[in-house]
């Protein structure tokens, strides 16, 4: 590059976007296998026994990964429908359709493993508890993105569409994660806060982080392979998207 | 190591099916979603090419009947 200053938006084209997309997407899942093996391992070899909760406790190492994603997922999703409503942007749509399905299998993940934390701790797998509404309400707000931009023909206005929805549902981010302190309710409070010290063992506490990294990079290697086939769908009539396939016939 | 033998390891104290249910149902997933987008970008990539090749002879044919006609 001739100028010293990166340019950002030169990878705000689909065009430019799509083969650096490719080459990242590797990393990001060796890294995933890394943290997700060191996790794993600490967490259900290491780790020591709860005092309260015995070894059912070890559920810890997928529910909370996954429900951090399910919402750190959305929040991606509309900045990304922001972006495209703001400025109009080709690329910016497609991430947050991209996301979209990656955050609805987290958000249901959470929920499955989280009935089957509560049948033996708490006696029941689901209560209609503010915790567990909020992020039900999520997977549901997840699948209403997913159906009406199915729903559209045009891809611009199915990202309008859906870009309005992730907008509107954003208000439930804040809800399910302060539900545990804003009601009284079944489900524990916040394990780890930016606020105060963890209230976990090290090893839980490093078990746990290894495994959300985990599921990080699988979410970025996951987001990128379907925002490249999203991008040869919609740009295929294109010049660069028949030039490329050309190439490799 | 925490375990001292295996079946130590699979009953995690009683509550191993709630354990390994969780655990099955998350590999699962996390290993279906990467393959059906495999899947689905192979199936695509065959139906653009297709599309191009169809497209492309298409033109060629619509060339040479024009041709043909102005020769006549």
């Amino acid at each position: 590059m001739s100028n010293r200053v990166i340019n950002w938006f030169r990878y705000a084209s689909p065009q430019t976007f799509y083969p650096l997309a490719g080459r990242l997407i590797p990393w990001f899942w060796a890294l995933a296998a890394i943290f997700g093996v060191a996790g794993l391992t600490i967490g259900f070899l290491v780790a020591p026994t709860d005092a309260q909760q015995g070894e059912g406790y070890r559920i810890i190492f997928l529910h909370v990964p996954a429900s951090w994603m399910s919402m750190f997922i959305y929040l991606v999703m509309a900045f990304w429908a922001a972006m495209g409503l703001a400025f109009n942007t080709r690329l910016s749509g497609m991430m947050a359709s991209a996301l979209a399905p990656t955050g609805a299998l987290f958000a249901f993940l959470s929920l499955w493993t989280g009935a089957l934390w509560g049948k033996p701790m708490w006696g029941t797998w689901w209560v209609w508890d503010a915790r567990l509404t909020s992020e039900l309400i999520l997977l549901f707000l997840y699948i209403g993105f997913i159906a009406l931009q199915a729903a559209i023909d045009d891809p611009r206005r199915a990202d309008k569409a859906g870009a309005i929805l992730a907008l509107v549902g954003v208000v439930n981010i804040p809800i399910i994660y302060f539900s545990v302190k804003w009601w009284n309710t079944l489900h524990q409070g916040a394990s780890v806060s930016l606020t105060k010290a963890p209230s976990m063992a090290a090893l839980m506490l490093w078990g746990m982080l290894l495994c959300a990294l985990a599921c990080w990079m699988y979410s970025i290697a996951i987001a990128l392979m379907r925002v490249r086939t999203i991008m040869l769908e919609r740009e295929r009539h294109t010049d660069w998207v028949r030039a490329l396939l050309a190439e490799k016939e | 190591m925490h375990w001292n033998s295996l079946a130590d390891f699979l009953a995690m104290g009683s509550h191993g099916l709630y354990v390994w249910g969780s655990v099955a149902v998350m590999a699962l997933l996390m290993l279906a979603e990467p393959t059906l987008l495999l899947q689905g970008r192979k199936r695509l990539i065959a139906r653009l090419k297709r599309q191009y090749r169809a497209e492309r002879s298409e033109a060629r044919l619509k060339s040479q009947t024009n041709t043909g006609r102005s020769r006549d």
